[in-house]
């Protein structure tokens, strides 16, 4: 990002960067003097040294900012490594951080403080417009710093233990993150709490710290993955017993193992499906109507895991059922015949009520009162104390959707790293031409149909288990548009990226219930933005990255440096 | 050399002389509603032989590749391989055993080179989505020899260090001898090439040239379209001449290149200049 000229960076660069110093420093001091009179506004901003939850976070930004200008001034080299880490380049990052940080709070106590007849930004005390000026500061310096050459950490390296603990710190941090906002209630705290987030994101980055990072995540896979399920495990600790909470975070999971489902369909085999959420709608039916509940017109008593199995095969039949005929046309077509017939769906689950056709789903009423699970006398309904620690009715199928989830996620990268998943990639990039090298096509998009209903019915049972009542309106278009836009903001055909686009398009409208109204709005704009700069969603694939950026060799170029050094770095002796 | 049961077979076949015929297509005829692409086209190949279809643009030759690769199903007229009729789609064709390669390359741009030959493997692969969502024993095993026999096909035409490389980054004639590679991978009896030199310097043209001997070597039968004269004379056991999608001469190399059919052919006789070269 270059705001300045490279002329006047080079000119002005030396004492901008004391400038930039100075900002910083301003803003490390900040935190220490009240920013605001009240305790009404954000978290409680009132005492001097002794700042709040989001003062602390403030206080980071400028720590890493003033650190990084310091030691940009001496460059640090790691053996025969140069610019080990992109200085400036993070010095920037890190002071429009804290400036978009601070600005997202001035604008909260404005909005709050009128709301609340405290006199809006009457109610700022002096710390926030000096958190305001040293950001200010800083980022004007840091703005004539020249751009750094590209951080080469990524290529130094290091030893296993190092990159193990790296990851299980990062994991760690992301879970203390995850616990800090689920557990804000305020909408503003919340907010400014995203902006940082966002921002530490763009410092990781900055650094090079992230291409290190997604090395040493390649190195330690089973690592990682071990450490960040124990940390989905921990979680509902770090809930104090809050069953709302636990409520929301469990509805992220549903979501997001049906979006990993639909990643199958549409990110691995490129097949546009409007209608997804028929599929979960056909699981969650499914298991509705063999449940015990007294509406359910099969009542079987089986045991769960029978009954997880039989609702994916379910909706892997009404997979086939749909795909054998659609699958013939492609593209725009098949996005606007899923969508038919995810409606279809729908209206047939509203029919299926005794007077248009037989009654299996008391149609719009739906099949409620599901009873709740119960494992060998382990009742899903109750609270339950776990060393200490409350398992409210809500944790207990969070748990549940975990291990859903687990299987869902080792399907879909089993399947990825197979002849399949290369015989998907393959029609998705060139269908004729993976034909003419004997690629079943037609079989092959059958079986991403089939396979990715098969996990979301897997899901909808124990959607049918934690909602308690299943009803035809909770399977309206809407939601395959949303879980369309997960995988396409999150990243098509990764699995973090279309968790991580679950999660914002799940919980922010979940923890920003004022803005329910705008959702559509503030999610089209999110989309478009994200389609127009960064088309390949938050986490990128490293194949997809290419076929968005068509034309740009310099990426191309990066990418595959990429891909050659993971190689290396995996296959020590060199590849053969 | 790839040793694969597949390559000892070829080989044996070379070795005993078997030059029975391999592919027999007789009267050919593809129209396109009143348009007649190919007309009447009878043509056999051998074990390893290596035939060269010539022509100008617009002659009918890819439209006639088309027939024998099942992506066209011939108007009128049949195509027999090893005795059998062509079976319909073009995916059984490659199982059948005729490869190509595509004039425009079509490799799948944004997977790495080891993942483009893999891909040529599917047909002869046999792991399912259990075998792999399990990673039971056989998908193990069929992942491993896959891996390695793609990399001894990417040696064998030239690119050992590509392997990871995104197939759309490597230089022009690397991509071609990797549409090659992905080609042999299927393990053809038959390779069909369309245009293999088309853009290459004539460095490259030579190396492909030693390639396709290479090939041919193996055992295989390759059936070549080429505009370069030079290239497809010193290449070809047997070339055949198509003109508006009729076979004019068909013989050796020097019998046709002989013939002044061909030449008015190609430099242009005045009623069909526009077809020259």
């Amino acid at each position: 990002m270059t705001i300045v000229s490279p002329e006047l960076q080079s000119r002005y660069g030396k004492p901008a960067r004391i400038v930039a110093i100075v900002g910083a420093a301003i803003m490390v001091f900040a935190p220490m003097v009240p920013w605001v009179y009240t305790g009404k506004i954000l978290d409680d901003m009132r005492r001097a040294f002794d700042p709040s939850g989001l003062q602390i976070l403030f206080e980071l930004v400028a720590l890493v900012l003033l650190g990084v200008l310091v030691t940009s001034m001496f460059g640090v080299k790691l053996g025969k490594y140069k610019n080990v880490v992109a200085w400036n380049s993070t010095a920037l990052a890190a002071s429009l951080g804290g400036l978009g940080y601070i600005a997202a709070i001035v604008l909260a106590v404005a909005v709050v403080g009128s709301q609340k007849g405290l006199g809006g930004l009457a109610a700022a005390e002096p710390g926030l417009w000096i958190a305001l000026a040293g950001s200010v500061i800083a980022s004007a310096g840091s703005v004539f710093l020249r751009k750094s050459p590209r951080a080469t950490l990524a290529k130094v390296p290091s030893p296993a233990w190092v990159q193990i603990l790296a990851l299980v710190a990062v994991v760690a941090m992301v879970l203390f993150m995850a616990a800090f906002a689920v557990n804000l209630t305020e909408v503003e705290s919340f907010l400014v709490c995203c902006v940082f987030i966002v921002a530490a994101v763009f410092v990781f980055r900055a650094t090079g710290v992230m291409g290190w990072l997604s090395i040493a995540t390649a190195n330690n896979r089973k690592v990682l993955m071990l450490a960040a399920f124990a940390a989905a495990f921990i979680f509902p600790a770090t809930q104090d017993g809050s069953d709302a909470n636990m409520t929301v975070v469990a509805q992220v999971l549903i979501f997001a193992g049906t979006a990993l489902g639909l990643n199958i369909v549409v990110g691995l085999a490129g097949l546009l499906d409007m209608g997804y959420i028929a599929f979960l709608g056909a699981g969650a039916f499914t298991a509705a109507v063999l449940s015990r509940s007294a509406y359910a017109t099969f009542s079987i008593d089986l045991p769960f895991p029978v009954v997880v199995l039989i609702s994916g095969t379910v909706a892997a039949l009404f997979g086939l059922l749909i795909g054998s005929p659609t699958l013939r046309v492609s593209g725009d077509y098949l996005a606007i015949v899923t969508l038919a017939f995810g409606e279809i769906f729908r209206i047939t689950m509203v029919n299926l009520d005794g007077t248009d056709g037989p009654n299996i789903t008391h149609g719009s009423n739906g099949i409620p009162a599901i009873p709740n699970l119960d494992f060998f006398g382990f009742d899903f309904g109750k609270s339950h104390e776990i060393f200490g620690i409350t398992i409210t009715r809500q944790a207990n199928y969070y748990l549940l959707l975990l291990v859903v989830i687990a299987i869902v996620i080792a399907v879909f990268a089993n399947l990825n790293h197979s002849r399949i998943g290369r015989g998907w990639v393959a029609i998705r990039e060139d269908e004729m031409a993976a034909e003419a090298m004997g690629v079943n096509t037609f079989t092959l998009k059958l079986l991403a149909f089939a396979g990715g209903a098969f996990l979301a019915g897997m899901v909808g049972a124990v959607k049918a288990y934690k909602d308690t009542s299943v009803t035809p309106d909770q399977f309206v278009f809407l939601e395959s548009c949303f879980l369309l836009s997960a995988v396409v903001l999150g990243g098509m055909g990764t699995v973090m990226g279309v968790l991580i686009g679950a999660t914002i398009l799940k919980l922010l409208p979940e923890k920003l219930r004022f803005f329910d109204d705008y959702r559509m709005l503030i999610f089209g704009a999110l989309l478009v933005v994200m389609m127009r700069f960064r088309p390949e969603g938050i986490v990128a694939d490293e194949r997809r990255q290419m076929e968005f950026h068509d034309e740009d060799e310099e990426l191309a170029d990066e990418v595959e440096e990429e891909l050659v050094t993971h190689h290396d770095l995996l296959n020590p002796e060199g590849g053969k | 050399m790839v040793k694969t049961e597949y390559a000892k077979a070829v080989i044996a076949a070379t070795h005993t002389e078997d030059r029975s015929v391999l592919l027999e297509a007789s009267n050919v005829t593809m129209q396109f509603g009143g348009l007649t692409a190919v007309d009447d086209v009878s043509l056999s190949i051998r074990n390893g032989e290596i035939v060269g279809l010539i022509g100008p643009n617009g002659a009918g030759k890819t439209t006639f590749f088309n027939c024998l690769t099942g992506l066209y199903k011939p108007t009128a007229g049949q195509v027999r391989f090893r005795g059998e009729l062509l079976p319909p789609q073009p995916r059984n064709v490659v199982k059948a055993g005729i490869a190509r390669t595509f004039q425009n390359i079509r490799l799948f741009h944004n997977m790495t080179a080891l993942e483009n030959v893999m891909v040529g493997m599917y047909c002869r692969t046999k792991t399912n989505a259990i075998d792999a969502i399990f990673r039971l024993p056989r998908h193990r095993r069929e992942e491993r020899e896959c891996t390695e026999k793609a990399r001894r096909w990417l040696s064998f035409v030239g690119l050992e260090g590509a392997e990871n490389h995104l197939s759309r980054n490597l230089p022009y004639g690397d991509q071609r001898r990797l549409e090659i590679a992905r080609a042999l991978a299927t393990e053809p009896g038959l390779l069909l090439l369309d245009e293999p030199t088309a853009g290459m310097n004539p460095n490259e043209t030579r190396e492909a040239e030693d390639l396709i001997f290479k090939i041919r070597d193996l055992g295989l039968a390759v059936l070549v379209i080429e505009h370069d004269m030079r290239f497809i004379f010193s290449l070809c056991d047997r070339v055949a001449c198509l003109v508006r999608g009729a076979v004019l001469v068909e013989g050796p190399p020097s019998h046709v290149q002989a013939d002044e059919r061909v030449i008015e052919a190609y430099i242009g006789a005045p009623q069909d200049d526009e077809d020259g070269e």
